[in-house]
């Protein structure tokens, strides 16, 4: 009996581990390591309506457990990702949740009319906090109203549940995630990268060439954590928690702060295998804490010790 | 084949002034398929420096199942590589990315090496295969200063050998496109600086010419797009190749250096 398989909106997952967009490209890569099949899911990069080539380079910067990226999302255009993207990704048996992306209302409705369509796509993710593209994106994930409105006309022309992915670029988070739910999303995705900046010792200018770019990796977890513990607690859609999680551990305590599943990003960079080693490791972690089931450590940073006690019993 | 391995250090030695050679025993050297790949290195088991540094491969040695590196101590990742001693462990991806392509170049015709600093050592493989097969190799390395020069006698040894250094204490001052202008050759591998990747671009369009480029990387597979440049028959629009994984070898006149 499986002791990781998590049912979400649009998503039966063997398992809560996917790797998080942007970090994952659309799967090839990662293919010449294991069998993607293996996978809960993926993200896979983010699509917009038209091909972009993204920011001039340098692109990353590294900092202290964490690395700054500014790729200004670069991806292959809506067209090309359905007719060579999706149908590769086919060949495996994981769910597809598809990155939604523009810089206008129409953008992010085009984009999500087509790829909801494709059969292996189960759920759109939508990017509506990429800190690194100069317009549109920004507005959409920090103004609550904004990103209801926009949420509730993807909604419309989605055939598959929509994840919204929030920013931590914000004030009151909370605000956002009950703004989107009340906008229609069927889950939430968070968090993505915080805005940061590196600076170049002999130049004195900014490292990266967009000289802002978004932070991610371990430095982030206890931000993520702490915006999935409040978060969690106000709504009544599922979380998929990111930011910073690399191993096993990490994946509980994001249960624990109110996840239902979890994205891996930064860490495939560090160690391609990570995802499936995390699948494997989970077992035995449970085991240890005294858990059947993932689902039960969801929540258990804020639940009463009532609740506890009947998701042990 | 990319593959994950922990390598044994075998030895680890300063060459030159922070320069530093190491060589490992890795199984997937077998994987190796030409000169100028090279591997992305996790320095330490920890999370700063979280992401892996990627180096070229000097040389490599199919049959001890061994391969060197040389690198120059400069950052964070580089300083906690050069401590590490024989026998510690490395966990190393590899071999990533296309190398120089020696079958550009036939016996009896003539091979012209250039180097820049730290884009020396993948040019060190490539002049031992193109000297082995009968090419003959003429190479121009170009240094800082006198106490940065490493591996002279080595590549003299294949073939006629010119250094340059910029404030002249060793071999000619100047830079080395004062030296190959003066040079005749049939294929033109190069390795370093970007200014001098330009200048040489730039001066032999004519020829048979292929760079080795050098970008800021995060994955080292092709996955994260931290590494691209634009190609350069479409220098506004949005076609692109990755250093790490289409690279980093280009011929000339293919991207936008």
């Amino acid at each position: 009996m499986s002791r990781l398989n998590i049912a979400l909106p649009g998503l039966n997952l063997k398992n809560p581990i996917m790797p998080a967009s942007g970090c994952f490209g659309f799967g090839r890569e990662y293919s010449q390591f294991y069998d993607l099949s293996q996978l809960g899911a993926i993200m896979i990069k983010a699509t917009t309506v038209e091909p972009r080539f993204g920011n001039p380079t340098p692109r990353v910067a590294e900092t202290s457990a964490g690395m700054l990226n500014a790729i200004g999302l670069q991806n292959p255009g809506l067209e090309k990702v359905i007719s060579n993207e999706l149908p590769w990704l086919s060949q495996y048996d994981v769910p597809i949740i598809a990155n939604v992306a523009g810089s206008v209302e129409e953008d992010y409705i085009e984009v999500a009319r087509s790829i909801s369509k494709v059969s292996n796509v189960h759920a759109l993710e939508l990017n509506i906090s990429c800190p690194n593209v100069k317009t549109g994106g920004i507005a959409f994930g920090t103004i609550p109203e904004v990103a209801k409105q926009l949420t509730r006309k993807v909604k419309e022309v989605s055939d598959v549940p929509v994840y919204v992915k929030l920013s931590p670029n914000v004030t009151n988070i909370v605000e956002m995630a009950k703004a989107v739910e009340a906008g229609g999303a069927d889950g939430l995705t968070m968090i993505n990268t915080l805005v940061g900046m590196r600076l170049d010792l002999k130049t004195g200018k900014p490292i990266l060439a967009n000289r802002t770019g978004g932070l991610s990796g371990p430095a982030i977890k206890p931000v993520a954590l702490r915006m999935i513990y409040e978060v969690s607690q106000a709504v009544n859609i599922p979380i998929i928690g990111m930011g910073g999680i690399e191993s096993a551990e990490d994946v509980i305590e994001f249960f624990y702060a109110g996840a239902s599943a979890v994205a891996v990003g930064t860490a495939n960079f560090v160690d391609p295998f990570v995802c499936p080693t995390i699948i494997d490791e989970l077992p035995l972690l449970l085991d240890q804490l005294g858990y059947e089931h993932i689902s039960e450590c969801r929540g258990r940073s804020w639940q009463n010790h009532e609740q506890l006690a009947h998701h042990r019993a | 084949m990319i593959k994950k391995e922990l390598c044994k250090i075998i030895s680890q030695e300063e060459i030159a002034n922070d320069i530093f050679q190491l060589t490992v025993e890795a199984n997937f050297v077998h994987e190796i398929k030409a000169p100028g790949q090279f591997v992305h290195i996790r320095v330490a088991n920890a999370r700063d420096p979280l992401l892996r540094r990627p180096i070229s491969i000097s040389s490599f040695d199919k049959r001890n199942s061994q391969f060197t590196m040389i690198y120059r101590k400069e950052g964070q990742g580089t300083r906690l590589l050069a401590e590490l001693g024989p026998g510690m462990l490395l966990d190393i991806l590899g071999p990533l990315g296309n190398g120089f392509p020696v079958d550009e170049v036939g016996a009896g015709e003539t091979a012209l090496l250039v180097g820049g600093g730290i884009g020396v050592p993948p040019l060190y493989e490539l002049s031992n295969q193109l000297a082995a097969k009968g090419v003959k190799v003429v190479h121009v390395l170009g240094f800082q200063t006198e106490s940065a020069v490493f591996f002279e006698e080595e590549f003299l040894r294949n073939g006629e050998t010119y250094v340059t250094t910029v404030d002249g204490s060793h071999g000619r001052k100047g830079f080395v496109t004062d030296i190959i202008k003066d040079l005749s050759f049939d294929c033109l591998y190069t390795c370093g600086p970007t200014p001098m990747l330009k200048a040489i671009e730039n001066g032999y369009s004519d020829k048979k010419v292929f760079l080795s480029l050098e970008e800021r990387m995060g994955c080292g597979i092709g996955a994260c797009f931290a590494c691209v440049c634009k190609n350069a028959d479409d220098p506004t629009g949005v076609s692109y190749k990755k250093v790490c994984s289409d690279g980093p070898v280009f011929r000339a006149g293919e991207v936008l250096v």
